[in-house]
């Protein structure tokens, strides 16, 4: 793939049409610019865009995003929406850490009044919110229990006192997917989940204090809570083993369906079956089981987030606690509804790498964020900056109410451990002013800065394409990884 | 018989070969082992059998990977010997190893994405990515 196979529209959108291959459904929309898709070229995510559009009931566009990288399958950033019911849902198309999100957390503490406790603050992070590889959760559950966790998410939590109901207002689906079938999640799926549920994990995952450097709609921010030069906290994780059980045992599944129902793919990865067959229903049952999993496992990470911040601050100001912004998912199905070609079309929007960005008046946002939109989280990458937006009336008539995720990956985690050493990388984040506690040096390292997209960048794109409007610009003052 | 890193932008992965197919599910596993940094610890050695069905050698390939990251994960177990046999749709393994002393990274997840078990002029390989 190369750039003379994309159209360009615009400075921010470009299309690979339905020509370029003889068994593409769909064009794909590009949401990029030409220096952000010179990056993307370098790897194999264009191919795999192309891919995704043979899928059976295609609706629209495939939709990639400025951060798109290459995935397996799916690129990383894509967005496709299927027509419900006899289209088909992937399990590859929503990814193995089904419900990978994050949640944003805001306080009124000022930087500067806590800049002597951050040490304390990144220690007690650390302490209370277990991360690492094949580290336990703050919380073991019995399987009885933890089929009421996969029925009811962070519903679960506030009846079991992890939350509060304004958690909930704040969370996407309000925590809960309904739905949710936790007998079609497999035994082993759930052995791999009772014991992690309230940690972190590793890779990528991560918290992260960082205080509101820049405002840029400040009727949105004061709407949000998000105060000048004060701290707010990030929660960056999904389902742990239980959801990456989960699409091992559905993508193997549907290596028979796709033979079953006569579909013929260009990749394994991309096994699917019609959104109405028993296999369909069976995965989707399971899916929103895992998601709601990782719904509670962010509900207890903020319980233990809002602990570290009390023992921290309480009895320095009255003024400690944490209150949600929002909680939101990256790697999801939903059925929902879209204005297509002038009709109203019920579709599964599959989201892999890619954020749910419903504009004002959307249905299922909480009424404070009706006027504004919904929030949109985007991290950066450790040590640049990460932002909060709001979802647009473009990005529902264009990109199935979507918008990017992050930074974005340009370099592999290999190349990254071989050019930046973690210790070092460590040192020059502390010397920044960015507190670092973190469970592996080589996982440090592969998470350095220099492996990711321009963030700034990937945030002007979307809010130049109109699909995200800009609120704020975080910094990053402390970390927390496995 | 060997295994080589093939660059990824987000994820590992790995192209493996060997002169046979049970060759190629064994060095697989070594290679998974190899990108996870896993050391098995002097401790007692201990065996592990079972059995894995699938409609053709590549879903064997990744139900027998995802069986061991399934005991990585939770028992702290690794194996580094295998016996294996392989039939067109069922797969029996007898294994040996134990806890590890160290781990750097855990592989989540075995994809089927460009999965295809290929004859070479001496023997098969594969190429196989692994979510971390």
């Amino acid at each position: 793939m190369n750039i003379e196979n994309l159209v360009q529209i615009n400075e921010t959108e470009w299309e690979i049409p339905t020509y370029t291959r003889h068994d593409m459904r769909v064009p794909v929309r590009l949401f990029v610019t030409r220096e952000l898709l010179e990056q993307i070229l370098n790897d194999k995510s264009l191919e795999q865009a192309v891919n995704a559009t043979t899928l059976p009931g295609l609706v629209g566009h495939v939709i990639v995003m400025p951060d798109m990288h290459q995935g397996y399958g799916f690129p990383i950033g894509g967005v496709a929406a299927t027509e419900y019911p006899h289209g088909v849902i992937s399990p590859g198309a929503i990814g193995y850490d089904i419900n990978c999100g994050v949640r944003l957390l805001a306080s009124g503490i000022d930087l500067e009044s806590a800049r002597a406790e951050m040490d304390t603050l990144a220690t007690l992070l650390y302490k209370y919110c277990p991360s690492g590889v094949g580290k336990a959760g703050a919380l073991k559950v019995n399987l009885k229990e933890l089929d009421q966790v996969l029925r009811d998410g962070s519903r679960w939590a506030l009846k079991n006192g992890y939350a509060s109901k304004a958690d909930l207002a704040r969370t996407e689906e309000m925590g809960s997917l309904e739905g949710a079938d936790p007998s079609q999640v497999s035994e082993r799926a759930k052995t791999r989940g009772r014991e992690q549920l309230g940690s972190l994990g590793a890779g990528n995952h991560f918290i992260e204090v960082d205080v509101v450097d820049q405002i840029f709609n400040e009727e949105a921010a004061n709407t949000m809570g998000l105060y000048q030069s004060c701290l707010t906290v990030q929660i960056h994780c999904g389902s742990r083993g239980l959801g990456h059980q989960v699409c091992t045992d559905y993508v193997q599944e549907f290596q028979s369906a796709v033979r079953k129902y006569g579909i013929d793919l260009p990749d394994r990865e991309l096994v699917c079956a019609p959104m109405d067959s028993s296999e369909g229903q069976a995965y989707m049952g399971a899916m929103r089981a895992a998601a709601n999993f990782a719904f509670a496992n962010r509900q207890l990470l903020a319980y233990s987030a809002r602990r570290a911040f009390e023992e921290t601050f309480a009895a320095k100001t009255r003024n400690w606690h944490l209150h949600q912004v929002y909680d939101i998912a990256h790697n999801m199905g939903k059925i929902e509804t879209h204005e297509i070609d002038g009709k109203q079309v019920k579709v599964c929007v599959h989201r892999k790498g890619a954020t749910r960005a419903f504009g004002p008046g959307s249905a299922g946002l909480p009424s404070e964020y009706k006027k504004i939109g919904q929030p949109v989280i985007i991290p950066g990458s450790m040590g640049t900056a990460s932002w909060v937006l709001v979802g647009t009336e473009g990005s529902m008539t264009r990109s199935f109410g979507s918008s990017c995720h992050g930074a974005g990956r340009v370099m592999s985690r290999s190349k990254a451990k071989k050019e930046v050493r973690g210790d070092e990388l460590r040192q020059a984040l502390e010397e920044h002013g960015i507190k670092i506690r973190a469970g592996s040096m080589p996982g440090l390292a592969e998470e350095a800065p220099s492996a990711y997209k321009d963030v700034d960048m990937v945030v002007e794109t979307v809010s130049e394409a109109g699909i995200a409007r800009k609120v704020a610009r975080l910094k990053p003052v402390a970390v927390i990884k496995g | 018989m060997g295994f080589e890193e093939i660059s990824h932008t987000a994820d590992r992965s790995v192209r493996v070969w060997a002169q046979d197919l049970p060759s190629l599910f064994v060095e697989s596993a070594r290679a998974m082992n190899s990108l996870a940094g896993i050391v098995i610890g002097k401790g007692p050695r201990l065996k592990q059998e079972f059995e894995v069905v699938g409609p053709d050698a590549e879903s064997l390939l990744v139900a027998f990977l995802s069986e061991l990251i399934f005991y990585q994960e939770q028992e702290n177990l690794a194996f580094d010997l295998f016996e294996l046999r392989v039939e067109s749709q069922k797969l029996n393994v007898e294994m040996e190893g134990g806890q590890f002393a160290s781990a750097d990274k855990a592989i989540k997840a075995v994809t089927y994405h460009n999965m295809k078990i290929e004859k070479t002029s001496s023997g098969v390989e594969v190429v196989i990515v692994f979510d971390v």
